[in-house]
């Protein structure tokens, strides 16, 4: 088996590799058919692993030695459990659709082989983040799937709102990824290895051990080291106020949105946060955060997703949104509820990015949804597809969605954390919102009037089998893996001990014993049962109607609407003034302080000052020791004999 | 083992006399002579040197393929060489590097080009000397003798501000060698004549001569390595050096400074290195984030990568001061690291230079659509420069960082704001140059790399790889050597 660990990795990086260097010479059927080939392969060994690890087998091993630094060997190497299983079934799934859909969607593209090379590339570098069975390859495929994430926003270069994006996502990234080396940094210092399994070993010892960061403060040692990972998390799953990259990082190609910025690369936080839960469960007051910070996500972002004119766009705040959800339930201690919606997000969000995608090149790079309308006809591949995408989203059984949002939403009605509260009051209204802005965005899209001019009306049709394949493809799990897995990953111990949760926050525990005794069908009926008895069921069908209402019944409206509430529209459409506080503060601040530091710090003090300055001094004291030699004999002469005076006069002294 | 006894002889002069043959071809008709000779005196050298990593004990911290011979008897002055694990590495970079630099001059240099050949390959002998020498004289002299080729590489073949530029680093550097080498006679006068620098690694000082002793060495290690604030001639000496100088300035005079605190003030001062930590720590971890937020707004692309190299080194000095495994470790692959770096940026700048005649950024942008390789190329360097994972960039900052944090949480938290700050200028400056819409016509003219180019850029960016996907070699050369430096600097010498 570990030959086949080893393969799935390596079977995308070697395509990648021969894409980015020879794919010039090899064309693009051929760049096309190896990255393609290569990661169905992947994907196909994933799944074997997770069968595998389903029957019991686990790894954990090194694969080779990369450093050692002070008697401490850092390895890179696999931890293969049924997390890592799942991931790895996920994102190679997501990405072999995404390799089929590229085909058709980067047809025309000049770039064509190097988007092949980027995008098993980031494959590669994604499987290496959550195979990972220690801090620092983790690190180092954190960065690798940044890297990549930053070319492909950058991908068409000569955009200037792309390379603009692209350098955002990076930077801000590095935030979160400061923070995450600085956590990492005390790991090493207080457990003395960066192994997984010895560092969780040793957790309990240290919980509530005080570490002092700065002189005379003391802080609790599990909190300092997990809120600096959560940072790192905060940046990758893009958590407010480090959520500002994820919407511009719609300037790449929409391929790479639905892979890198809504299945995968953005969910490498979440499953890190559940990775660590032995560390994360010590320190209630990062719990505590996690929840606060995954709500206001959850709920401010989805607010922003309603005024989003740009299709992509409002999936993208959908996207912060739902991973705002998945952030609530890592606070929750409701890790297992998290990665279960992570992998059925996984599945519709690229789907809804998919369909989007087909949208766009039907109508040849249009994205603004007011200029849609009525595709419905044109396109009914893609129109029932981003159906099933919505309902998913949205929540409405049976569709994936419904099981693993109100899964998160049960799991935080039994937290006892102090933020539970916030949290509830966030992931239920949030229900709504992201019900009404999914809503619109289909009307908008796909149903009323047409609203784009004639040429394109007539030339729009249907996307060709590559781009639509995938969205059938990714349709399937956003209907089925929801009943099929709530079982065991909700209620049953389906993570084993790669999830760890302390008894007193064992919600999903809780929430276990609410059904107890309820198995199979009958405890999917009573979950449905219960879930369309609720407030979020509701609000979620209160959304799909108001949206009929405002955009398909009275469209006059929300214009209306808009205008009336003017100010907090305004305040939507600034997204809450992030950026232009950002690039105030930040980007303008550090030049600023940059160019003041070498105006006057360099250039006026040091070598005005100091260097120059000694210089002139040098050009006076020889300027006055030219006097001295006059040139006249006599002048010395008399110098000389001073000078003898002055000598005997020592001399004799002594 | 004949040659093994000689080796280090062998790797400093055949490069001296073989510069010195090659100045003898003597006028540019004969050109190609000097520069097939030239290689392969390089590439000889280079050869010599791979005995040095391959038949190197890394379990020992002694001093290794030492030779010792009577130099100036009256002054108990010996000719002294040995290297152990922190200078063989910086060997092995040196020749390499100069191998790349003489591929860079290629088809560049037209002008004198024997005499630019020679200098090279003379300065590499004499740099090969500083990291060799066991003998505080005959270090003093490589010492101020390899600053003559690098005096003349500015003066001669720099550009129109050179003069300028060359006497500002001639008197920096000046004003801190004459510091040093009345601290070398101090030590020559307090140790009964004797010159041994490991001799003076054993020999007991107060701490007030201690401190005063560790300054004046720190006169002439802080200018070049070039810590703030006596940085200021770097840039100015960079934007005036042709590339081939920037690159070894960048790539290997740097590295002397720190190597001489490693070799010299740690080891024999260690009570004043520990009194001064504060002062050490304080200026490194100025220069990591004031020059970081200087190179963010500088406009000319080699001042940028000059203050960058400048931020850069407070990391390796950052490491040293901190006093543990992982930080001093960690300086040391920095050092390297930094050398195939920076010396890459400044070739891709060079690349550049030579077709459009210009290092202002303002006056490129979108030369990714006429140069996609060599695009990719510096995507790479830019990448490591700003420490990312997989490039030998990360190695170093993660070490100092990881031994930072154990010293002092806010050493690590402000050192670690170059993984913010220079991700910043790096990739700023590659949206400016590389990125976007063709700017103008000169870029819109440009031919991608040519086969030498690529040679140069990818040898470079094989190490940058390689030290960042498997840095254990490495590592394990220096392991030992730097725990012994370790003990060193904790055992006090105070009489």
């Amino acid at each position: 088996m570990q030959t086949v660990y080893l393969l799935v990795p390596l079977v995308c990086l070697v395509p990648a590799i021969i894409a980015g260097l020879f794919g010039w010479k090899i064309g693009r059927v051929a760049t096309h058919l190896l990255a393609i080939s290569g990661v169905a392969l992947a994907c196909g060994l994933s799944v074997w692993v997770f069968l595998d690890v389903l029957a019991g087998n686990e790894f954990n091993g090194t694969v080779y030695a990369w450093g050692v630094t002070g008697g401490i060997p850092l390895e890179m190497g696999f931890l293969i459990d049924r997390l890592t299983a799942t991931m790895m079934v996920v994102v190679t799934f997501v990405s072999l659709m995404v390799h089929i859909y590229t085909v058709g969607y980067m047809r025309e593209d000049p770039g064509y082989q190097r988007f092949f090379s980027y995008i098993a590339l980031f494959t590669f570098a994604m499987l290496m983040l959550v195979m990972s069975n220690n801090f620092l390859q983790l690190f180092f495929g954190w960065e690798a799937v940044g890297l990549v994430s930053y070319l492909l926003i950058g991908f068409w270069f000569q955009k200037e709102s792309a390379i603009a994006a692209n350098l955002k996502a990076f930077l801000v990234n590095r935030v979160g990824d400061l923070g995450f080396l600085l956590g990492i940094a005390l790991v090493l210092m207080h457990f003395g290895s960066l192994d997984y399994a010895a560092v969780f070993a040793s957790a309990p010892h240290l919980a509530g051990q005080n570490v002092e960061l700065f002189a005379g403060h003391g802080w609790d040692l599990m909190t300092v080291i997990t809120i600096l990972l959560f940072i790192g998390a905060m940046g990758k799953s893009a958590q407010v106020p480090l959520h500002v990259w994820l919407p511009d990082s719609m300037e790449g190609p929409t391929p790479i949105s639905a892979l890198i910025h809504a299945a995968t690369m953005v969910t490498a936080g979440i499953y890190m946060v559940a990775r660590m839960s032995p560390l994360f469960e010590l320190s209630e007051v990062t719990l505590n955060v996690v929840m606060v910070i995954g709500s206001l996500t959850a709920f401010f972002m989805a607010l922003v997703g309603l005024v989003q004119t740009d299709i992509k766009r409002v999936v993208a705040y959908s996207t912060l949104s739902q991973l705002g959800y998945m952030t609530v339930a890592l606070g929750a201690s409701a890790y297992s509820a998290a990665i279960f919606h992570l992998a059925t997000h996984a599945f519709f969000k690229a789907l809804l990015f998919l369909a989007a995608g087909s949208v766009i090149i039907a109508l040849h790079h249009q994205q603004d949804m007011r200029k849609m309308g009525g595709l419905r006809r044109a396109m009914p591949w893609t129109w029932l597809t981003a159906w099933i995408g919505t309902l998913a989203l949205v929540g409405i059984p049976p569709f994936a969605g419904f099981f693993s949002k109100d899964a998160i939403i049960e799991a935080v009605q039994l937290s006892q954390l102090g933020a539970s509260g916030i949290a509830l009051v966030a992931v239920t209204a949030g229900v709504f919102v992201t019900s009404l802005y999914s809503f619109r965005l289909l009307f908008l899209v796909f149903h009323g009037r047409t609203r784009m001019d004639e040429k394109t009306r007539d030339h729009a049709q249907e996307s060709p089998w590559v781009v639509t394949l995938p969205l059938v493809l990714l349709a399937i799990p956003s209907v089925i893996v929801g009943f099929l897995y709530l079982e065991p990953m909700v209620f049953g111990n389906f993570f084993g001990e790669a999830i760890q949760v302390a008894p007193a926050h064992d919600v999903l525990g809780r929430l276990a014993e609410e059904y107890h005794g309820k198995r199979g069908s009958d405890l999917l009926l009573a979950f449905l049962w219960h879930g369309v008895q609720g407030l979020p069921f509701l609000f979620a069908v209160a959304g799909l109607i108001v949206a009929w209402f405002l955009y398909l019944e009275k469209p006059d409206l929300p214009g209306v609407i808009h205008k009336r509430l003017g100010f907090f529209s305004r305040i939507l459409e600034h997204k809450y003034g992030f950026d232009e506080f950002n690039r105030f503060v930040f980007a303008g601040g550090a030049r600023r302080l940059g160019g003041l530091l070498w105006k006057i710090g360099d250039v006026r003090i040091i070598d005005g000052g100091l260097v120059n300055g000694s210089a002139r001094l040098v050009g006076w004291v020889s300027a006055a020791v030219r006097q001295v030699q006059s040139g006249f004999v006599y002048h010395y002469a008399f110098a000389m004999i001073i000078g003898l005076f002055v000598l005997l006069t020592l001399f004799l002294k002594l | 083992m004949q040659l093994l006894d000689y080796i280090l002889s062998l790797v400093i002069w055949t490069p001296v006399v073989g510069g010195l043959l090659v100045l003898s071809t003597g006028r540019d008709e004969r050109a190609p002579v000097a520069r097939w000779l030239g290689l392969g005196v390089a590439v000889l050298t280079f050869a010599l040197c791979l005995p040095l990593y391959f038949a190197f004990d890394a379990g020992s911290y002694l001093m290794q393929f030492q030779e010792r011979v009577s130099w100036i008897p009256a002054f108990h002055a010996y000719y002294h060489l040995g290297i152990d694990g922190i200078s063989m590495p910086l060997i092995l970079l040196t020749s390499f590097l100069t191998i790349v630099v003489l591929i860079s001059a290629w088809q560049v240099i037209t002008d004198r080009v024997a005499q630019y050949i020679a200098a090279f390959l003379i300065m590499e002998g004499l740099v090969i000397g500083v990291f060799s020498a066991l003998d505080a004289l005959l270090f003093y002299v490589f010492w101020e003798a390899m600053l003559i080729p690098m005096f003349l590489i500015i003066g001669i073949w720099g550009g129109p501000n050179r003069i300028y530029a060359s006497i500002k680093f001639f008197l920096y550097t000046l004003l801190g060698s004459l510091l040093m080498l009345v601290a070398i006679l101090y030590l020559y006068f307090a140790s009964d004549h004797s010159f041994s620098l490991l001799g003076y690694h054993d020999l007991a000082l107060g701490l007030q001569p201690q401190i005063l002793l560790f300054l004046a060495f720190f006169a002439a290690f802080a200018v070049k390595v070039p810590m703030w604030p006596v940085h200021t001639w770097l840039p100015d000496a960079h934007v005036e050096a042709p590339t081939g100088g920037s690159v070894i300035l960048a790539a290997i005079m740097l590295k002397l400074g720190a190597y001489g605190f490693l070799r010299i003030n740690l080891p024999t001062f260690p009570d004043a290195s520990h009194a001064l930590d504060w002062f050490m720590i304080s200026l490194s971890l100025i220069a990591i984030v004031y020059i970081a937020l200087v190179a963010l707004v500088q406009e000319d692309m080699k001042k940028l990568v000059a203050y960058s190299s400048i931020s850069h080194m407070g990391f390796v000095t950052l490491g040293f001061f901190i006093f543990n495994v992982h930080g001093m470790e960690g300086g040391l692959v920095q050092m390297i690291s930094h050398g195939f770096i920076s010396g890459a940026l400044f070739l891709c700048i060079g690349v550049m230079y030579d077709r459009v005649h210009s290092r202002r950024i303002s006056d490129y942008g979108g030369v990714a659509n006429t140069m996609p390789v060599f695009a990719a190329f510096m995507m790479l360097f830019v990448m490591a420069n700003s420490g990312l994972p997989g490039t030998s960039g990360f190695v170093g900052e993660l070490l100092v960082i990881l031994g930072a944090a154990q010293t002092n949480f806010l050493f690590a938290l402000l050192a670690g704001s170059t993984l913010v700050l220079g991700a910043a200028y790096n990739l700023w400056l590659y949206k400016r140059v590389i990125y976007g819409k063709v700017a103008n016509d000169n870029v819109a003219g440009l031919k991608d790399v040519n086969g030498r180019e690529m040679l140069m850029l990818g040898m470079v960016a094989l190490f940058v790889l390689a030290l960042g996907l498997w840095p254990l070699p490495l590592l394990e050369s220096i392991q030992v050597s730097v725990d012994h430096l370790l003990v060193q600097v904790s055992q006090s010498k105070l009489p």
